[in-house]
């Protein structure tokens, strides 16, 4: 039903010569994730990535959360830009959609306004003597995965396909707001049928759901979440989310965003206990990152992946794709120490491994 | 040529004025860029607010064209207009020599697939009404896979009153229109359940707001007021809208079957080149701005030989532009022959 | 049990079509005139009862309209049943047969066939 109308929407996306800014809860949630971005990009794809020990966060969530001033907020980002600057690059990609947001936000406020980038560029030289340009190409890490989507297509060892019948397997795939409801034009494919996810889905051999509530927010939205009283609201966006999608019996989702793929697959335990239900024919439905998604049609380890630390157990995925992985080797860390697994939950646990 | 009148567009407005003008002893020339007469009433079934069939006041106009022998080219894109009004440039670069211009080039619907979220090009069931009037004169108005519809949802004001698809104005005839094709949805089904979603009923004509009521009342249409935010699949094909019930003040979701989509009289794509190459002024929104809103409807300045005639210069329903038709003729006769200024 | 200190937000649309629309279409059918409305007000702001408690007529009828009967006999009571709103309503609809036939669909036992609509279960059948 759903007709490709996003090829009118194109950005630029760099080919080469990256400047990674990361998330800062990403490696907490999903933590093989930004590694695998690398690793994919230098390995696989041959790219220059810097990976700069000197940045810091963006301040988005502090400045999303009304506790980080504007005027920070620049400063920063225009620290950002001087690192860049520094270490030779001019295209910056953002592990994070909030970041990149936020980059595009403040690129677009000193069009707009020349002399807050005047302020920025003056409270940078001030603060620490540096200077910046600003970058000539800005994506987003999922956009950079988008633009050589078929390189690692024809580089994987899997396909999104059920191993055993050969049938797509359906991916539900949730684009965080920040990526083009701020800028529908600097998204792959627009703010209302975003094409970044989809085209990775349909390019490793899955098929897209369309579900009606696609277009929804997962509820994350800082203060939504961070302030306990908004929680309830927060978790129920997610909720009408997954009663939307379930009927599709989706295999996976995937989602580009640090806090939609974290509450989507968190949301799911917290719903599985306070109310008893859960979706999907396995107790619950995966939820990766586009990394961990590239990573496994890639061939690469699931727990390397890092995926041991999803809520939602993976294994139901990994089976359909026809992934070897040791379940044994689930809880054991980098050093083969084990790292202790969680309890048993509605959602089937580690009752496996 | 002597009394040489030019019309840009041979929709009912130029036509109107060509028949005006010949009654006069002028010899009015009507340059229509599409391969036949009757503009945009072409594709339309009935009419507001009496089920007229658009043929019935087609027809007639084209009879009286051809009766009068009025000089008609058909094909014929006008590219530039003189700002004196001697004369018009065709595509191609032809020149035809005039005594006074009447602009009657009508207006564009709007494109439907700039409201991204309403999906139209994207979900099968997803229509305009425009679509829906084909399907009315084709006597065939089904779902994408030729089932009859139980609930048909018809959406006001896609295109007007929008500044995202830079449409700030009010197109008018929409609100009626969405009227008339609920009732005959329920005409032709009257198992169909239809609603429409408006922000305001504009109900401006004379009898507009009788078969208004008389959808509410006899033919239990069902109004929400209420935007539609954003239109999506459900499993079963059909649609998923959601809305706010703004009488009510909270969000609404419902399923249909079909969703007809209003679409908004824009200014035409000409308007462009015709107000740059003759010197004439565009209102906010890429109309043509008459002289002024009372006694210089049709004109374009005090002493001006191009005229305005019908939705060149803002939306109107048929009626209207008929009659100004008449009064542009009059006064680009007035403009070539002398006379009382009025 | 987990302590989470919030519960999950209930939805706050209209789910128009898993509503139950019979006393809608009862309402309707005795009141055939209340499709015409436009939505002005008019009966709300000259309301006896509206203008000194929170009671809004015009939409209390919406809601019935779009099958919420939630909280319906509460609000139903706050009308003192002076026929004000009749006199002021430009669509000449009879307000009062449409307070009284809501009142009567409340009254009715869950035997008549009338399923018990969400928000009207305690208190249906009991007059």
């Amino acid at each position: 039903m759903k007709k490709n109308n996003w090829a009118e929407y194109q950005k630029e996306i760099a080919d080469d010569k990256y400047y990674y800014v990361r998330s800062c809860i990403r490696q907490n949630f999903f933590p093989g994730s930004e590694a695998a971005f690398l690793n994919i990009l230098r390995n696989e794809l041959g790219r220059d990535i810097c990976d700069d020990p000197n940045h810091t966060s963006c301040t988005g969530i502090g400045y999303h959360s009304d506790i980080v001033p504007l005027e920070t907020t620049m400063a920063v980002i225009a620290r950002q830009f001087a690192m860049m600057t520094e270490a030779g690059y001019e295209n910056m990609v953002a592990s994070c959609i909030t970041s990149f947001g936020l980059y595009s936000e403040v690129i677009d406020m000193w069009e707009h306004f020349p002399e807050t980038e005047e302020k920025a560029r003056e409270n940078l030289y001030k603060a620490t003597g540096r200077e910046f340009k600003k970058p000539k190409n800005l994506a987003h890490a999922s956009d950079v995965v988008f633009h050589h989507r078929e390189a690692i297509a024809a580089r994987g060892k899997h396909r999104l396909v059920n191993a055993s019948t050969g049938a797509p397997l359906r991916g539900v795939e949730h684009i965080g707001c920040h990526y083009a409801k701020i800028f529908p034009k600097k998204g792959v494919g627009g703010s209302e049928f975003p094409y970044v996810l989809a085209g990775m889905i349909e390019a490793w051999g899955g098929e897209v759901v369309d579900y009606p509530e696609r277009r929804h927010c997962c509820g994350f939205g800082f203060r939504n979440y961070l302030v306990m009283a908004n929680r309830g609201s927060s978790v129920a966006n997610s909720k009408k989310k997954f009663e939307s999608m379930a009927p599709y019996k989706p295999d996976f989702i995937v989602a580009n965003c640090p806090g939609c793929a974290m509450f989507l697959d968190r949301w799911q335990y917290a719903i599985s206990e306070m109310e008893g239900v859960t979706y999907g024919e396995n107790g619950g439905i995966p939820v990766l990152t586009y990394e961990e998604l590239a990573g496994l049609v890639l061939g690469y380890d699931p727990w390397e992946l890092g995926m041991q630390m999803h809520q939602v157990p993976v294994e139901s995925l990994l089976d359909k794709m026809g992934v070897e992985y040791d379940p044994g080797a689930k809880y054991l860390g980098r050093d083969g120490k084990y790292i202790g697994r969680p309890e048993d939950t509605a959602l089937g646990g580690c009752s496996r491994c | 040529m002597e009394n040489t009148i030019a019309i840009i567009g041979g929709g009912v407005a130029g036509m109107q004025a060509a028949l005006t003008l010949k009654e006069l002893g002028m010899r009015p020339v009507i340059l229509e860029r599409e391969e036949r007469l009757g503009g945009k009433l072409n594709t339309w079934d009935r009419l507001f607010p009496t089920w007229t069939p658009a043929r019935e006041v087609l027809d007639p106009l084209l009879e009286a064209v051809r009766g009068a022998g009025i000089e008609v080219r058909l094909g014929a894109a006008v590219e530039g207009v003189s700002p004196d009004g001697r004369g018009v440039t065709l595509a191609g670069g032809e020149r035809l020599a005039a005594e006074a211009v009447v602009v009657a080039s009508g207006f564009d619907l709007f494109d439907a697939r700039l409201k991204e979220e309403y999906g139209y090009g994207i979900y099968d069931n997803v229509i305009t009404s425009a679509d829906l009037e084909t399907m009315f004169r084709e006597k065939r108005v089904l779902t994408a896979d030729g089932r009859v519809p139980r609930r048909v949802a018809i959406l006001h004001c896609v295109g007007s009153r929008d500044e995202k698809v830079k449409q700030n104005h009010c197109s008018r005839v929409c609100c009626i229109t969405g009227v008339k094709q609920a009732m005959e949805i329920r005409e032709l089904y009257p198992e169909c359940e239809v609603f429409n979603f408006y922000m305001d009923m504009r109900m401006f004509g004379p009898g507009y707001e009788e078969i208004y009521r008389q959808s509410q009342e006899e033919y239990k249409v069902v109004h929400i007021r209420g935007r539609i935010s954003e239109v999506s699949p459900t499993l079963d094909g059909r649609l998923q809208m959601k809305t706010e019930d703004t009488l009510i003040g909270r969000p609404m979701k419902m399923e249909a079957d079909m969703l007809v989509l209003l679409v908004g009289m824009c200014p035409a794509r000409s308007n462009r080149s015709l107000a740059v190459s003759g010197n004439l002024s565009l209102g906010d929104s890429g109309f043509f701005a008459a002289a002024d809103a009372f006694r210089g409807n049709t004109r374009c300045g005090e002493n001006g030989r191009i005229f305005f005639a019908g939705t060149a210069t803002a939306p109107k329903n048929v009626g209207e532009s008929l009659n100004e038709g008449t009064a542009a003729a009059w006064q680009a006769y007035r403009s070539v022959k002398g006379g009382a200024s009025w | 049990m987990v302590d989470w200190g919030y519960t999950i937000n209930k939805p706050r649309a209209i789910a128009y079509d898993a509503n139950d629309h019979t006393w809608e279409n009862a309402l309707q059918e005795a009141v055939p005139v209340l499709r015409s409305c436009i939505g002005c007000g008019n009966c709300t702001a000259t309301c006896t009862a509206g203008n000194f408690v929170p009671f809004n007529i015009r939409k209390l009828q919406t809601l019935v309209r779009r099958g919420e009967y939630a909280g319906l006999r509460k609000e139903l009571d706050k009308c003192m049943l002076c026929g004000k709103c009749r006199l002021v309503c430009p669509r000449g609809i009879n307000t009062r047969k449409m307070i009284v036939t809501l009142k009567r669909l409340l009254a009715q036992p869950v035997a008549a066939g009338i399923p018990v609509a969400p928000g009207a279960a305690s208190t249906a059948g009991q007059r």
